[in-house]
């Protein structure tokens, strides 16, 4: 019986149904793999994911510096959304000068306001905004009791922009909706496709330029990423959303190329962007050494200029020797380790890359809300099955904007280029993996414990949810949400440190050398009768 | 104390019926409170004479929790008490909590007092989501009646609230007294309502015929006791008032199948 069965043996039968297709022991790797992904947690089975507001508000638009973004609801959800991503930012030239991100603005619900409505408190909490702050940009995201007591938002954000002339979106990404948070990256990459991208009129000053999608600079990544693209002369244009700003996302659609890094919050805007502006899009990996070369390699093939090459090449080599000797004596500490992630829906396979640069191999790998072309690949997309869940949430279908559209290559040119590099196109997390690895979509606490167990990964990446129980259970934790305050863990210095807290972490693995009493002590104490 | 909740569908005469009804049990000595549960707090505007007080949640809502009882409660005909929940405009908003707000709010403020036999709750409409449903929930009222017609849409409304009867039931202790039939002259209304009665288990505790008295009273703001105590209209009431104080016929509701329901319809020829 290998791991995966002596895990999902332990379920009941209706649990154990349903557990089956979401959990992947790898074994033949050249047959495909199919994965059941993006439905409903099952009910009490202490699922490590989040919730639709999460998604919108925490992922997406919450790092964006010069936007007010409204937790409408009661105070609780945005407090616990504050800052706990650790997307860092810094006021620029794009956002005006502002950065709202260490802010938390809610407007405090209270039960008189949800018997009588909240549109009027919504209105008075945007008129202190503007008065305190004058924002560029007003985002409203509701929460729960929003969506039922039916406050129009989206009301609220035509009056807002009408009263005070500056942009206003109003979402509707109340937690309930759909299976995960999943639903509120769509609903948010809707938003700004809609409102935001495309209404402005800045060109980026140099000959090659991007935006980088799905990059939120948690710990700083997103910086070293733009530190490394600039020394290579190419230009970035915006940043979906980490250190970004509404000032930069309005100008998007004019950067040359789309480099997408968390291919699940953000497809939706690097494929519209294709359709309606001609914007092809890259999935990179700046987590990991040999994955950053190869971003910037792809880039490089992308455009297609011999003096672009040369100067990537010349980065390439000028960072690895800076580099060269930590990452050695790291990998000499760490070879031979395991390792098991459990992420939200990307990053599961990106450090697995980081990862083999260390000599470590990743052999549980899970996503919390993930579907399937995530794990599967792009190519599975148009044999998903849609339920009622997925169609509950809206799709948005843009065309071809006549203005602004701009064809970067033709189809032949692209096929041409197609030979050696991957454009507009994902393969998934699995061909990333080896026979006898495990991948757990929608991993819950007992499949993470049990996992831990049978497999025995010396190092485990997780979240916040889980952190502290495998901690104390003596195998190292790390936090792959918020890099336990740690980072940039991307490009070349990135992977230095992240060698660095890694050896630490193994090194110093404080809980395995405690002895809780009920391993030595008995707990019950009785006397034999007679 | 006797708790009881008025349910029906929407337009069929509830708060009307309650406040007649309410006259009669006041007349015979009792001590009643009304606790109106509409959003449109019209429910005690007959024994009060107008709209005299100001409703629960808009004094929540101007003064914080700091309320004064004598503000939201006023006494009228026969020293019955009411009190009106009130609650958001129309489209904005959730009624449903806010009668939750409301309840447990005129708790705190000391309005059930000990002396009193019977606390009255008109509730809007059809038991439509949590809020609506709170005055037969957490050992509030104990006893419903049911106000219905012999048309089709308030038996179809009265089946539906006593599924909510039976749900909650079964955890708490409410019970159905019985429909008081509030008449709109359909043809054999007494026994097609008779009939449904029986089939959910409980009885029709009083045909109420139709009136112009009522209509003259209430134009006047008034019951029908206190305007023309002499009408026959005015006995009618009396009548329901002294057998819902003799009641002993309390049940967990059977609610019917709508295939059942429309049987029973088709048997008194309401569907032809």
């Amino acid at each position: 019986m290998n791991e995966k069965n002596k895990l999902i043996d332990k379920y009941s039968a209706k649990v154990y149904k349903n557990r089956k297709d979401h959990i992947l022991q790898l074994e033949d790797l050249d047959e495909a793999q199919s994965i059941a992904a993006n439905t409903r947690a099952i009910p009490g089975v202490m699922t490590a994911r989040g919730c639709c507001y999460a998604g919108a508000k925490g992922v997406v638009v919450g790092p964006l510096k010069d936007v007010c973004v409204i937790t409408h609801g009661p105070v609780g959800c945005g407090f616990y959304s504050w800052g706990t991503r650790r997307n860092k930012a810094r006021a620029d030239e794009d956002s005006g000068g502002k950065n709202f991100v260490p802010y938390c603005f809610s407007t405090d619900m209270q039960e008189p306001d949800i018997v009588f409505g909240g549109e009027k408190k919504l209105e008075k909490a945007i008129e202190e905004a503007v008065a305190l702050f004058s924002p560029a940009c007003i985002m409203i995201c509701s929460t729960c009791p929003i969506g039922l007591i039916g406050d129009d938002v989206q009301a609220v954000a035509r009056r807002t922009e009408e009263k005070y002339g500056i942009k206003a979106i109003g979402y509707s990404c109340e937690g309930y909706k759909g299976v995960s948070q999943s639903a509120g990256h769509h609903i948010a990459n809707n938003g700004l496709m809609r409102y935001v991208i495309g209404t402005g009129d800045k060109a980026p000053a140099k000959k090659f330029s991007v935006n980088v999608l799905g990059e939120y600079n948690i710990g700083g990544d997103g910086w070293e990423q733009e530190r490394i693209l600039k020394r290579c002369g190419i230009e970035v244009v915006s940043m979906f959303t980490g250190d970004g700003s509404y000032g930069a996302l309005k100008n998007a659609h004019l950067a040359g190329l789309n480099l997408v890094m968390c291919h699940r919050s953000i497809n939706y805007i690097a494929e519209m962007m294709k359709t309606k502006y001609g914007i092809d899009w890259l999935k990179v990996n700046f987590i990991g050494v040999g994955a950053t070369c190869k971003s910037l390699r792809d880039i490089a093939k992308y455009f297609n200029d011999a003096e672009l090459t040369r100067r990537v090449e010349e980065v390439i080599t000028d960072e690895l020797s800076l580099i060269y000797d930590d990452i050695e004596y790291y990998k000499s500490r760490l070879t031979g380790k395991t390792a098991g992630i459990f992420s939200g829906g990307s990053r599961s396979h990106h450090y697995q890359v980081l990862l083999r640069d260390f000599g470590i191999e990743t052999i549980i790998a899970g996503y919390e809300f993930a579907h399937r072309d995530d794990y599967e690949g792009r190519e599975i997309i148009p044999f998903i099955k849609e339920d009622a869940d997925n169609k509950n949430i809206e799709t948005i279908t843009v065309e071809r904007d006549l203005a602004l559209y701009r064809e970067r290559y033709s189809e032949a040119e692209l096929e041409a280029l197609g030979a050696e590099l991957d454009v507009d196109s994902y393969d998934g997390m699995i061909p990333e993996m080896n026979p006898g690895n495990i991948v757990v979509d929608d991993y819950n606490h007992f499949e993470t414990d049990e996992l831990i167990r049978t497999m025995k990964p010396d190092i485990f990446f997780s979240g916040i949810k889980d952190k502290y129980s495998i901690q104390k259970a003596g195998v190292t934790s790390r936090q792959m949400h918020s890099y336990d305050y740690s980072g940039p863990y991307a490009g070349f210095r990135g992977a230095v440190n992240f060698g660095r807290d890694v050896t630490m972490a193994l090194y110093t693995n404080a809980w395995s050398f405690v002895s809780p009493p009920w391993k030595n002590e008995p707990m019950l104490v009785g006397t034999i009768g007679g | 104390m006797r708790q009881v909740a008025i349910y029906g569908k929407g337009g069929i005469g509830k708060s009307t019926t309650t406040q007649n009804l309410t006259a009669g049990l006041g007349e015979m000595g009792k001590k009643i409170m009304i606790v109106g549960c509409d959003p449109k707090a019209d429910s005690t505007r007959l024994v009060l004479g107008g709209l005299a007080q100001k409703t629960v949640l808009d004094t929540l809502r101007e003064e914080g929790e700091d309320i004064e009882l004598e503000t939201v409660l006023k006494t009228g005909y026969a020293g019955i008490r009411g009190v009106e929940s009130g609650g958001p405009e129309p489209g904005v908003g959730c009624a449903g909590r806010g009668i939750i707000t409301s309840i447990n709010l005129l708790e705190r403020l000391g309005a059930y007092e000990e002396d009193l036999d019977y606390v009255f709750y008109d509730v809007l409409g059809d038991v439509v989501c949590g809020g609506f449903a709170m005055p037969i929930r957490e050992g509030k009222a104990q006893e419903i009646y049911i106000v219905c017609s012999g048309e089709m849409m308030a038996l179809y409304a009265a089946n539906n609230i006593s599924k909510g009867i039976s749900k909650y039931a079964n955890t708490g202790g409410v019970r159905l007294g019985g429909l008081i039939c509030n008449s709109r002259n359909v043809d054999g209304e007494a026994d097609l309502v008779q009939a449904v009665a029986k089939e959910i288990g409980t009885q029709m505790i009083h045909f109420v015929p139709r009136d112009n008295d009522v209509q003259r009273a209430e134009i006047h703001k008034q019951t029908v006791i206190e305007f023309s105590p002499e009408v026959p209209q005015a006995d009618q009431y009396r009548t329901l008032a002294q057998k819902i104080d003799g009641n002993d016929m309390f049940v967990v509701p059977k609610p019917m199948s709508i295939d059942r329901l429309e049987a029973i319809l088709m048997e008194h020829g309401i569907m032809d």
